[in-house]
């Protein structure tokens, strides 16, 4: 099936209505399998559509129908995190991202399907039920922004996910499509509904390296309202340079996996320097990466107690019954490990073992990769250690966990990293992770350019 | 080395009312996830702890008022509300 992109979409723009286009995708996407909707933003689109019809919606992204995960706010456009608990939550305000498609002229098809609070590599934490992989639908799209992944090209031309240790390079590596987390920072926060502040980051997906710099153009820049926002715009510049480029070592998957990658890497070879780096901090990158990240969600989530939005009970109780009643009945089970996993980590007598431990491995990370980027431009790994899961597969948390060993190091450091389909293995897509130093993604996009046209 | 008594403490400080046929399954999984979790006592090298990855200091910027969202925005989410307010559960026993 050819992808949608921005291109093809505008050609068709060219002889035919919008109202029209956009109509059609939604009734493909009524029909659809994936599941990868949560709620769909119909009546507004189709309006969205007729004013580009009239010639009053304009901007770099205008007319280009595309999905927001659904842990991304929207104003009068319900926003679930996928969860019990926000259900019914109907948001006042724009994220800062949203803001920034609406004034290109973007057309919001709908919020896409996640795992729970970002909470999963699968989409399987879902309380709206599992998204499918468009290339095999027993198998799942990952996670945990899968609805994104499994949308773009398909069910939108371009979608937004988020990205907490790989949830959006995950959909990107099994939906066959591209995905960037970008630098820690670099797109404003304001408006996401945080999981793990110090790690989290809105990112572009897309069917091709053009139109995922197109969305990233348009969302990266300053923002007052996110404390940790870097300020700094971004404008892609196409360099043509030989690189050096470092295999992470530590940074595996299986031998199916691996055969491509290196198929792959040869190619490469034929332009730019590889070469191979040790990081030994990694070992211990995993658990620390789940440390922290459970002790910044047992925080966050605590704003969750039935009273001012979300679910809620009917008859308000003494506040202790009241708060852990819904609290037991609105989160899943995924949601209620890590937010009790962290309240452990940072309760008395735990702390230094294991949330202060976790954040001088994090220094031990960031040290490691500081030393890899003095010798190298690039680093490259395969993004997941497996082709997609079938559902159900990945039964035991712990093992779950596991299959973001190689995307959650990036979180830690807050580098930018870019997943880039590479090719298949038995019919299922498999990504190639492109890490860069800070700010520098520039020169992961100009790789990204060269190895889709290598591949073409 | 997690106990039953351990999980119920634990989801009384993250206020989650944990049910009697709940407890194991959560126990079981707390037990081999913290024990994983146990690798990090092999580091021995002594750090400073990152907090935050970015080497930002306070950002200052104008003080100007702005409008907040409408009490009605707000309150719009809220299944108990009374006179304009957000109605809580009662806070003494």
């Amino acid at each position: 099936m050819e992808m949608l992109t921005i291109k093809s979409w505008k050609e068709r723009l060219e002889s035919e209505k919008a109202y029209d286009l956009i109509s059609e995708l939604f009734e493909k996407i009524e029909k659809s399998k994936l599941n990868a909707y949560i709620t769909l933003n119909k009546e507004d689109a189709l309006k969205k559509a007729e004013d580009f019809d009239r010639g009053k919606l304009r901007g770099r992204l205008a007319g280009i129908p595309i999905g927001v995960k659904d842990c991304i706010t929207t104003k009068n456009l319900r926003t679930t995190c996928a969860s019990k608990i926000l259900y019914n939550y109907i948001p006042p305000f724009d994220a800062h991202v949203v803001e920034r498609i609406k004034e290109e002229g973007a057309i919001i098809v709908g919020k896409t399907n996640m795992d729970e609070f970002a909470m999963g590599t699968t989409t399987e934490t879902s309380y709206f039920g599992v998204v499918r992989n468009p290339y095999d639908l027993n198998r799942v799209a990952g996670g945990s922004s899968g609805g994104s992944g499994a949308v773009v090209g398909r069910e939108a031309v371009l979608a937004l996910g988020s990205d907490t240790g790989g949830s959006i390079r995950c959909p990107a590596s099994f939906c066959g499509v591209f995905g960037l987390k970008p630098t820690y920072g670099f797109v404003s926060r304001y408006g996401l509904i945080p999981y793990a502040n110090s790690l989290e980051q809105i990112g572009p997906m897309a069917s091709c390296v053009e139109d995922l710099i197109a969305l990233f153009e348009v969302i990266a820049g300053k923002d007052n309202r996110d404390s940790t926002n870097a300020g700094k715009e971004f404008k892609f510049e196409r360099k043509d340079r030989k690189l050096r480029i470092g295999i992470v070592k530590e940074m595996t998957a299986d031998d199916k996996v691996m055969d491509k990658f290196y198929e792959v890497v040869e190619q490469v070879k034929s332009k730019h320097h590889v070469g191979e780096v040790e990081m030994p901090s990694f070992k211990y990158a995993l658990a620390a990466y789940y440390i922290i990240a459970m002790s910044e969600a047992s925080s966050n989530l605590a704003r969750y107690d039935g009273v001012r939005y979300g679910y809620a009970l009917d008859k308000l109780d003494s506040w202790n019954r009241y708060f852990s009643k819904v609290r037991a009945e609105g989160f899943g089970k995924e949601v209620k490990r890590r937010i009790m996993l962290g309240s452990y980590a940072l309760s008395a007598g735990y702390y230094g073992k294991y949330y202060l431990k976790a954040l001088k491995v994090r220094t031990l990370v960031k040290n490691d990769f500081a030393r890899a980027f003095n010798d190298f431009d690039l680093l490259i790994s395969p993004t997941m250690p497996a082709l997609p899961f079938k559902i159900g597969e990945l039964a035991d948390p712990l093992t779950m966990y596991k299959m973001d060993v190689n995307t959650v190091p990036i979180n830690l450091a807050g580098l930018p990293a870019l997943s880039i389909p590479i090719g298949f293995v038995k019919g299922l897509p498999v990504g190639m992770q492109v890490i860069g130093n800070y700010f520098d993604e520039n020169t992961i996009l100009n790789f990204a350019l060269e190895v889709e046209q290598l591949l073409n | 080395m997690i106990t039953r008594e351990e999980v119920y403490h634990i989801a009384n400080l993250a206020k989650i009312e944990v049910s009697e046929d709940e407890v194991e399954s959560f126990r079981k999984d707390f037990e081999s996830i913290l024990q994983y979790f146990n690798i990090l006592d092999e580091v021995e090298e002594d750090v400073e702890p990152t907090f935050q990855v970015l080497p930002l200091k306070n950002i200052f910027r104008e003080d100007i008022p702005k409008d907040s969202l409408p009490r009605e925005e707000i309150l719009k989410n809220a299944k108990h509300t009374e006179d304009g307010y957000f109605k809580g559960p009662r806070i003494v026993e």
